[in-house]
């Protein structure tokens, strides 16, 4: 088609003056969407997420499978850990581990400093006993006397910052709802993507070829529509294991009935519409029907679908991290973590907001751009 | 009706309607005066778009909810424009009743008519329940002749055709016996006999009971018969008034005369009798299967068409008329074989009874179609360049886009659209230049046969007479021949010789234009003839 | 009408019939088994335990087994609740599931269609957004979210109310799972009521009924409203069926001793007539409420026919 245009335009100058532009629906549809606020800022919502989630565990300070013992449940804070008046104690307790005499520490701008003594000579290792701890770094021994057997141990405070918090086994909360956001949204994409295909094409060829072929497919999915929703996932994962491409797979290999149906009403409305009657009597045939008519037809409300079903396999794949079905541990998902954060409401509450917040917002973006996009896409009033 | 009587029960001063829509204000009416007089006929006359309902529908407070109504409508000495709706609910129903153009979906699909009849008698007329409105309800049913009415008050809406629909319609709007019953197009939907008797129960009602009618109507005979006065609306104005006889002999407006010219006028004159038949249906027979299918089970069999022969010359048109349901699109594509159909069919001496799809389509070319409905038959996603030239991708691939192209310049020109709008889709065009479009695609091929299903019917009248024009040109110069089929009679004895019509599947009568115009043999010809109004025939007996 | 009822209840079985065959063959190709535990049993006892339930017949013959107890009412011995037949896990749990469910549902017809209706009518005002808004948060979070939440905010911020336990069905702990199971379907009922309710008052009809002056009421009553509840009543009837057969999430999160949670128990630890127990109450209660959706669809619309 784009020769077509192309050509066209150049003839314009010689034989018909000058060439009137059209507007297709498409531009039409672009036009009303960019005007709709709320779905503008969703897309935009939206991309920075998916930015997040796909850029956003990289340059996390912490990656979303290290776990700081000592920071099992941390709260959420804006300060960085650990705070000034828990160092001394926790340095105490450290350098104790190695069994020597110590003195009384302090604290200097980022060190601290406490002298130590023993009966026989310093083991210069000793220093891993501070090391292993996640509050100091760079350990080390100095003003070590003559005979070796005192000093001064001396430590950098490693401090972190847990923006929103660690779990229940001191990892960073940040940095998992990053993984889990980027999770979350390639299981929507992905599964939606699959229900997308299967869906058109089953949709497609039941709806175009009719009759009879029409009546076995869809009463196979009428079959399929009354078995209870989850049981299919939840076999599907029992079968397969619950591995991140196959519940993917699994969640679209059970939405992809309502993006049959839809099709298939679609292409028997279109094979009714005049439109495709006057290209039958032109002689055109099925291939061309079906390229030219049908399919550029049917995109609007398939495109309108998908953005429902986004959401949806969403949340179905957050159900089924909520029932223990989901990806594993260490990975996570957004349902995973509010799993997790409903079972520790009673003392971490951070657990339970953050990542509902996460899930919330990407509902709501999704959402909204779903109505705009219904709205831009198939006006009322055209 | 006189003149001169001053004594006006609905005044209706500087009235206007406007809608908030998406791109600003939309002024449908724009400062209109009507009178209406104790129990005369007032006709508003307009083509689709004038503001000829809405002003009416602004003062019964009927306007959508972003439309807004400001002026005066005084009814006797009460100001309808602003009133509260509790007080405007004491004059509609009561003194003004309103029957509306959709028969089918006008009705309460969940109630029985008895309830939805009596229901402005309970309000309005004092009476307490439906007990004591039901003799009244039954009478009112006699009285606009509902046949058997002690069984039908019990029916659903659902149960009863399109003018018994009507029907119930006016008997509401009559329970009351209102002052003034404004008829908006109540006749639009009907078929043209059905037409005919809801006019005459109309103008009978009207001399037993003596309210005033506001007739809206886009139709020039209905007015012609039926109307003491006539308002002429155009895009929201009122262009000219007067009395009926005076309006139709000595037009003054520039648009009243172009709406009464608007009539298709003109004979076509058979073609040579040795011209060779080109398209030929012996005992044609179609048949549908209802339901049925799998698991579904007994298919019901209906005959659309039952056993017809048809045989269409060399640069013939025959008009195929009949009412909805009569068959008669159905013979149409049965004919071009886009239709599985029983019976012998030739064209061009080739017998092409059983020939699949494949072996049509080298002849599709030859044999077009053109469709009523120009709003669906364009499809939405395609520039019209693309539409008019998709045959030629068919039926001449080795064309180069370049050619492609020139040619549909060519066949724009020709159908009177601005190749430079080429490149625009379909809805940003109006009806009547789509459906030039429609013959642009048709006509590009040069075909020899091209099937005109109801190509007028979807279009105003002014625009149906630019394309009956166009297609008659268009015959002359490529020697087409048409199966115009087609329940306007005006627009079929313009364009066709010869006239073919049907009911339920049958022919009734066929033969010569003239004759089955001027002498039909048959009654349900007579019946036909008699009630399709010709506005042309007064024209020729009325001065010009 | 009697008949007609019956006949559908008829045509009922063989979809009944596909459903059951195909979820028992569907969990038996599942890899595993109920007595596969952690530390695996002693062969012989695997073998007894096998012999007992069944198992080492053929499958075709468990599967015709299974039929001829189901035709009699009976579902089972439960594989993982070995004291217990599925019949008397069900005894217990279902009052529970169908109770919540009930007061869901009622909670969203009553609520929901009154929200709809009103933000219909007062469409484009103040109160026709906060309906939608709410409406809109209402959809979009999921009961997963909605649950802790609530739980976290009324039993242990606010202290208000129990954030879980069900001490047999005590009003003040029903409150939370009955909020949660309601606020969605009251979302959505409210959203239907008022798209067919704005499309019930621009239909023709309803135009008719107000150019005969009739009052307010009953243009809106009468006229409008029963052509507006057609839709919701064929959405509240599938939904019916889901919410009265227990919700694993409600259950899990407040801890209710319902059945929803026996389906995914179930699957996870193979308990085969558990899963089976539970395929067929879902199936029953969807036919039923398809079927009593029909019924009154025929009662309100007298455009249905009952054949």
């Amino acid at each position: 088609m784009t020769d077509h245009s192309t050509i066209a335009a150049r003839e314009v100058l010689t034989e018909a003056g000058p060439m009137i532009a059209g507007r297709s629906l498409w531009q039409d549809a672009w036009r009303r969407l960019r005007k709709n606020k709320a779905a503008v800022a969703s897309a935009i919502v939206l991309l920075l997420l998916a930015l997040a989630g796909i850029f956003g565990p990289l340059v996390a300070p912490h990656p979303y499978d290290r776990i700081y013992p000592q920071y099992v449940r941390t709260p959420a804070s804006l300060e960085a850990y650990p705070k000034a008046e828990r160092i001394i104690p926790a340095f105490e307790s450290v350098v104790s581990r190695a069994r020597v005499e110590t003195g009384s520490a302090e604290v200097e701008g980022s060190t601290v400093r406490m002298p130590i003594s023993s009966s026989e000579a310093l083991d210069p290792r000793i220093v891993r006993y501070v090391d292993r701890s996640d509050l100091f770094e760079n350990a080390r021994i100095e003003e070590l006397s003559a005979d070796g057997r005192s000093g001064v141990m001396v430590a950098d405070v490693h401090r972190l910052r847990f923006l929103f918090g660690t779990d229940s086994n001191g990892r960073d909360l940040l940095a998992r709802i990053l993984i889990g956001i980027r999770v979350s949204l390639a299981i929507g994409v992905l599964a939606s993507a699959m229900a997308l295909l299967f869906g058109v094409s089953y949709g497609a060829i039941a709806g175009y070829l009719g009759g009879r072929v029409d009546g076995v497919m869809m009463r196979i999915v009428d079959i399929l529509y009354s078995l209870p929703f989850i049981f299919f996932v939840i076999l599907l994962v029992v079968f397969f294991g619950r591995n991140f491409i196959l519940i993917f797979i699994a969640i679209g290999a059970t939405e992809w009935l309502d993006m049959a149906r839809i099709v298939r009403g679609q292409a028997l409305m279109l094979k009714r519409q005049e439109f495709v009657q006057a290209a039958e009597a032109l002689g055109v045939d099925n291939s061309g029907i079906l390229r030219r008519h049908i399919i550029p037809n049917t995109l609007g409300p398939v495109v309108v679908f998908v953005t429902l079903l986004v959401p949806k396999a969403i949340l179905l794949e957050s159900l089924l991290s909520f029932l223990g079905l989901g990806v594993q541990e260490p990975l996570t998902s957004l349902g995973l973590l509010i799993s997790d954060g409903a079972a520790n409401i009673q003392g971490a509450t951070w657990l339970l907001i953050y990542p509902a917040i996460a899930l919330t917002v990407i509902l709501f973006a999704l959402n909204f751009l779903g109505d705009g996009l219904r709205d831009a896409l198939d006006p009322k009033d055209r | 009706m006189g003149e001169n009587k001053t004594d006006t029960i609905l005044s209706i001063r500087g009235l206007n309607v406007s809608f908030a829509t998406h791109d600003g204000e939309v002024r449908a009416v724009k400062n209109v005066d009507f009178d209406v007089r104790p129990g005369e006929t007032v006709a508003i006359v307009g083509e689709s778009g004038s503001g000829k309902s809405q002003s009416m529908m602004a003062l019964m407070g009927l306007l959508a909810s972003n439309g807004r109504a400001t002026g005066s409508a005084r009814y006797r000495d009460q100001e309808l424009i602003g009133m509260s709706e509790r007080r405007l609910n004491k004059v509609r129903g009561e003194k003004i009743t309103m029957i509306f153009q959709e028969p089918m979906t006008s009705l309460d699909p969940l109630y029985k008519i008895g309830r939805q009849i009596s229901e402005p008698l309970i309000h309005h007329g004092g009476l307490l329940s439906a007990a004591q409105a039901r003799p009244r309800v039954l009478e009112l049913l006699r009285l606009v002749g509902i046949p058997d009415p002690e069984r039908r008050i019990d029916s659903y809406p659902h149960e009863l055709s399109g003018g018994q629909r009507q029907r119930v319609m006016i008997a509401m709007a009559l329970a009351n016996n209102p002052d003034i019953l404004i008829a908006d197009e109540p006749t639009t939907a009907l078929d043209v006999t059905v037409q005919a008797q809801i006019l005459a129960l109309l103008a009978e009602l009207q001399s037993r009971l003596g309210m005033a009618i506001v007739f809206i109507t886009h139709d020039l005979g209905i007015v012609r018969r039926f109307a003491d006065r006539v308002y002429v609306m155009r895009s929201g104005e009122v262009v000219e008034e007067g009395a009926t006889e005076a309006l139709f002999s000595t037009p003054k407006h520039a648009y009243t005369k172009m709406l009464l010219e608007a009539e298709p006028t003109g004979r076509k004159a058979p073609p040579p009798a040795n011209a060779p038949i080109l398209l030929e249906g012996r005992n044609v027979e179609v048949t549908f299967t209802i339901g049925g299918g799998f698991l579904a089970g007994e298919p019901l069999m209906l005959r659309a068409v039952n056993r017809i022969s048809i045989a269409l010359k060399k640069g013939q048109t025959i008009g195929i008329v009949g009412e909805s349901g009569s068959g008669k699109s159905t013979l149409g594509r049965a004919l071009l074989r886009l239709l599985p159909s029983d019976g012998a069919i030739r064209f061009g001496g080739r017998d092409i009874s059983t020939a699949g799809r494949e072996e049509m389509r080298p002849l599709r070319r030859e044999m077009q179609l053109v469709f009523q409905d120009p709003f669906g038959s364009l499809s939405p996603r395609m520039t019209i360049g693309q539409v008019i030239t998709e045959g030629l991708l068919v039926h001449e691939p080795s064309l180069s886009g370049k050619d492609r192209d020139r040619r549909a310049i060519e066949a724009l020109r020709e159908v009177g659209l601005d190749p430079a709008m080429r490149n625009r889709y379909a809805h940003e065009f109006s009806g009547g230049q789509r459906q030039r479009i429609a013959i642009a695609r048709a006509i590009i091929l040069k075909p020899k046969v091209v099937v005109l299903d109801e190509p007028t019917s979807a279009l105003d009248r002014s625009v149906q007479k630019q394309i009956v024009d166009l297609l008659r040109d268009l015959q002359q110069a490529h020697d087409l021949s048409y199966l115009f089929i087609s329940h306007d009679l005006a627009v079929v004895r313009a364009m066709s010789d010869y006239i073919i019509v049907m009911k339920q599947g049958q022919i009734v009568e066929e033969g010569p234009t003239a004759e089955i115009f001027d002498d039909p043999r048959e009654e349900y010809t007579q019946t036909l003839m008699a009630a399709a109004i010709d506005v042309t025939k007064f024209r020729a007996a009325a001065p010009s | 009408m009697f008949a007609y009822v019956l006949r559908r209840f008829a045509g009922a079985v063989p979809t009944l019939f596909i459903i059951v065959t195909i979820a028992f063959f569907m969990i038996r190709l599942a890899p595993g088994g109920p007595f596969d535990l952690e530390r695996p049993l002693d062969p012989l006892i695997m073998e007894n335990l096998n012999r007992a339930y069944n198992l080492d017949k053929p499958l075709l013959y468990q599967y015709g087994h299974y039929l001829w107890n189901l035709a009699q009412g009976d579902l089972g011995p439960s594989f993982t609740r070995r004291d217990f037949s599925v019949v008397d896990l069900f005894r217990t749990g279902l009052p529970v599931s169908v109770l919540l469910g009930g007061m869901a549902i009622s909670l969203a017809l009553i609520v929901g269609t009154f929200l709809g209706a009103l933000a219909a009518l007062k469409q484009n005002t103040a109160v026709d957004y906060a309906v939608v808004g709410t409406a809109t948060f209402g959809i979009t979070i999921p009961p997963f979210v909605i649950a802790p939440i609530l739980s976290l905010l009324f039993g242990v911020w606010l202290g208000w109310l129990p954030a879980g336990g069900w001490s047999s069905g005590s009003l003040r702990h029903m409150i939370l799972p009955v909020a949660t199971l309601a606020l969605p379907q009251i979302a959505i009922v409210a959203r239907l009521t008022r798209g067919a309710t704005i499309e019930a008052l621009r239909s023709d009809h309803v135009r008719t009924a107000r150019a005969y002056g009739l009052p307010t009421r009953i243009v809106v009553g009468v006229h409008a409203l029963r052509a507006a509840i057609l839709p919701v009543v064929s959405y509240l009837g599938p939904t019916a069926a889901a919410l009265l057969t227990g919700s694993v999430v409600v259950e899990t999160i407040f801890g209710i001793p319902g059945i929803g949670r026996y389906f995914v128990q179930g699957a996870l630890g193979r308990d085969y007539t558990l899963v089976m127990g539970t395929v067929v109450v879902i199936a029953v209660f969807v036919v039923v409420f398809n079927l009593i959706v029909d019924i009154l669809y025929a009662l309100l619309d007298p455009r249905v026919r009952y054949d």
